[in-house]
């Protein structure tokens, strides 16, 4: 972490909402660091006001909401291979403005994240980094989907899950052993939930306005396939399966009873899936919205919001995935799929789930730290002595609108320009030290 | 796209700026360029068959897709309205050394044209020029989204024949998954309050085409029992039967081809139409095809006739001066 101490270490935060899922606790307080990079206590605001014992800067918070880091399970960082997209250096600056201190990258690079080596690469650029940064290695050797990758020796180098993802691994004969082995070292497989040969070559969800567009559709069943077969090999091998960007209703309901009886699997909803239908392509067939899974209908997004407050979906995940704007620039189904999300995540989300009165701060909050944190088993997502410091600072009024000069992400590719979000993160602190500060944020130091 | 909310335009001029697929065109638009057609059809009776309304406008036919016909029913309709003509083809693109779209656009606008009709293989295109260039565009076929100015011809060859479009029942039989024939149709026929059917095997008919207020038939016996004024056959691509879609074309010709004894079960004086080219003894049977209800050919000559009139109507502000002097 050689990098994030060039940063401005933060001594204490005082006078904001502290809201820490994992406590349950939801109230004004100051956050004294304890100076190496952890929490030392948090205690009621204003007692202690010996802000000079404290080592560095005092960050004033009033008036904001001050959170665990969030934590995201399913970014693209497009390093090694696509580096004009985006980097483990750019997209954690983007991670850290969107109040992301913890990403996990995903493994469909070029090479792959599909040995000891890349993970060590990835790890070693991560170290220079503004947040932290864990990659997920790939289930297959370089994600052919043909024969089992390395597991042992990334689990050793520091891979935290294991996906193929871009593509289900296809062969449930191979995903099997994939979960037999993974077993063996605790690690959550990841599946991209997708059935090839349902899916072919469709560019958008399959239904009336695939139908009216005229483009190739890819049918809800084909992830709910998908996602039944690899529940059945997780109940029978006990591997933890975590389900990638669950998009249809049906899914959701298949997720819910296997949670009822017990497999044991998690799951993860993006932000512009909760928050946009397939209309959204019929707005001028704009490649900003080809993404996949692709949007789907308002049935399905009423029933993933459902699903993520009860529970049967644990986290938010943004999936995160960049393209240079010549790739987005031009015909739909030639355009690859994808947007950006690490710094839209917070704005859509209260969109979509605060503002609809279907979650409070606290909850929205745990679905965004404590939440995805558990389910990779990551030193995160907490506000609690001891814990790292790793802290979004929420100004929850702030309204802001999304336009490319907003986004420092390498890409551009935003399926929500021109939309106004309230929620802006003013402040983000990792490892104790301040690593994003937007315009207009109230910290100030104190001289030492 | 324009809707009725949108105020109306000065005369000769429709209220949408491009023709981008009949979706969303309203039924004052579709009827001026019928009766525009109607005019223009009897131009091309007249010994002369140019007229000057054009004359001084440089339109790009923008091929990517290979398609004589209806590259050559563009191309006189331009050329009858004395339009400068340039013809871009894949061929002789540049988009197989990987051009990106925008690119072969913005080239082909700095050349100073005025209208671009495309043909591309990527539905949404024409909608993708709209927002990379100012000219006006007008929708040749873009994929399996929208064919507008064939919707229009065939709507044109119905109403030249009964005046009205209002209560008559089309059927639209065969693969309408991948028409965009089907899809302009569809959505001409219904704003000019026509009843539409859909008939066609199950796996070329999508599923949620009834949500549109249309029925959809997988049985043509059973669809022809209910009664048409008009069949409107498509045509089947023998590429569908190896991916599946279909067991066999003999099969389909059985189950869902049009014979004679199949088109004399429709109303009387009710028409066949086929948007071309046909695969005789396949979706239709030559004694259909040429036979007595047939408007096939018609359907070409009124091709160039609707195509003058949709060029002529959204260029027809800016006709210049000299021009349309000459042309009173
Ligand atoms: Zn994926
Ligand atoms: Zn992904």
């Amino acid at each position: 972490m050689t990098y994030r101490s060039t940063f401005r270490a933060v001594g204490v935060i005082v006078g904001g909402r502290v809201i820490d899922p994992a406590s349950g606790f939801d109230g004004v307080a100051d956050v004294i660091l304890d100076g190496k990079g952890r929490v030392e206590r948090i205690e009621r605001a204003g007692r202690d006001r010996r802000y000079e014992r404290v080592p560095g800067a005092v960050l004033d918070a009033g008036g904001m909401i001050v959170a665990p880091g969030f934590v995201d399970l399913h970014c693209h960082l497009r390093e090694p291979g696509r580096e004009d997209e985006e980097t483990v250096a750019s997209g954690s600056a983007a991670g850290v403005r969107g109040g992301f201190t913890t990403l996990c990258c995903m493994p469909n690079t070029e090479p792959a994240i599909a040995d000891q080596e890349t993970v060590r690469f990835v790890l070693d650029r991560a170290s220079s980094a503004p947040g932290r940064v864990y990659p997920v290695g790939a289930i297959t050797r370089d994600r052919e989907g043909k024969s089992l990758a390395e597991i042992a020796e990334m689990v050793a180098a520091g891979a935290v899950a294991f996906s193929d993802d871009g593509a289900p691994v296809a062969s449930a004969g191979l995903l099997r052993r994939a979960m037999q082995y993974a077993h063996m070292f605790g690690v959550p497989i990841v599946e991209h939930c997708e059935t090839p040969e349902l899916s072919g070559n469709g560019v958008m969800h399959e239904g009336l306005v695939s139908t009216k567009l005229g483009l190739r559709g890819i049918p809800a069943i084909s992830e709910e396939i998908c996602v039944a077969r690899d529940i059945a090999l997780s109940r029978e091998t006990g591997t933890h399966l975590h389900v990638a960007h669950v998009s249809t209703a049906g899914s959701v309901a298949i997720i819910r009873a296997a949670k009822a009886a017990g497999v044991n699997v998690t799951a993860e909803v993006t932000p512009h899936h909760l928050m946009l239908t397939d209309d959204w392509v019929a707005r001028d067939f704009d490649p900003l919205y080809k993404v996949n899974p692709p949007l789907r209908t308002a049935d399905d997004v009423t029933a993933l919001r459902a699903g993520l407050a009860d529970g049967t979906i644990d986290c938010i995940a943004t999936d995160h995935a960049p393209h240079a704007e010549q790739e987005k620039d031009g015909e739909f189904d030639l355009a690859p799929f994808g947007t950006v999300g690490l710094e839209t995540a917070l704005g859509v989300c209260v969109k979509a789930l605060r503002e609809t009165g279907l979650m409070e701060w606290l909850l929205l909050i745990d679905c965004l730290s404590r939440r995805p944190a558990q389910v990779f088993h990551l030193p995160a997502g907490a506000i609690a002595p001891g814990a790292p410091a790793d802290i979004a600072i929420i100004d929850p009024d702030a309204r802001w609108t999304v336009t490319p000069d907003q986004l420092t992400s390498k890409s551009k590719n935003s399926a929500f320009y021109g939309w106004e979000l309230t929620g802006l993160v003013k402040s983000t602190i990792v490892d104790g030290r301040l690593v994003h500060e937007s315009n207009g944020a109230r910290g100030r130091a104190l001289p030492s | 796209m324009a809707s009725d909310a949108t105020p109306a335009p000065p005369p000769g001029r429709l209220r949408i700026r491009h023709l981008l697929g009949l979706e969303g065109v309203c039924r004052e638009d579709i009827e001026k360029i019928l009766t525009t057609a109607e005019s223009f059809k009897e131009v091309l009776d007249r010994p002369i068959k140019k007229v000057p309304p054009l004359r001084g406008q440089t339109i790009v036919n923008l091929f990517y897709e290979p398609s004589t016909r209806t590259r050559i029913s563009f191309e006189l309709a331009e050329k009858r309205l004395s339009a400068d003509v340039v013809n871009f083809t894949t061929a002789a693109s540049s988009v197989q050394k990987g051009e990106s779209l925008r690119d072969t656009v913005k080239n082909i606008l700095a050349m100073k044209t005025d209208v671009i009709v495309i043909r591309h293989p990527s539905p949404g295109a024409p909608h993708f020029l709209t927002r990379a260039t100012d000219a006006i565009i007008l929708n040749a076929g873009d994929g399996a989204h929208e064919h507008p100015t064939q919707g229009l011809l065939d709507m044109y060859t119905l109403w030249e024949r009964w005046r009205t479009l209002e209560g008559k029942r089309v059927l639209i039989l065969g693969d309408v998954l991948h028409s965009r024939v089907a899809r302009s149709n569809i959505w001409g026929l219904l704003t000019m309050g026509a009843q539409v059917a859909v008939c066609g095997p199950a796996t070329l008919v999508p599923a949620c085409l009834a949500d549109l207020g249309i029925e959809v038939f997988t049985d043509v016996d059973a669809a022809l029992d209910t009664g048409f004024d008009a069949v409107n056959v498509l045509r089947i691509q023998r590429e569908r039967q190896s991916s599946d879609f279909l067991p066999s074309l003999r099969e389909y010709a059985r189950l869902f081809g049009i014979d004679a004894a199949r088109a004399s079960r429709l109303r009387p004086g009710a028409l066949v139409m086929h948007p071309g080219p046909m695969n005789r003894g396949v979706e239709i049977t030559s004694e259909v095809a040429d036979g007595d209800a047939s408007v096939i050919l018609d359907q070409v000559t009124n091709g160039l006739a609707v195509r003058m009139a949709v060029l002529y109507l959204l260029c027809g502000g800016q006709v210049p001066a000299a021009a349309a002097r000459e042309g009173e």
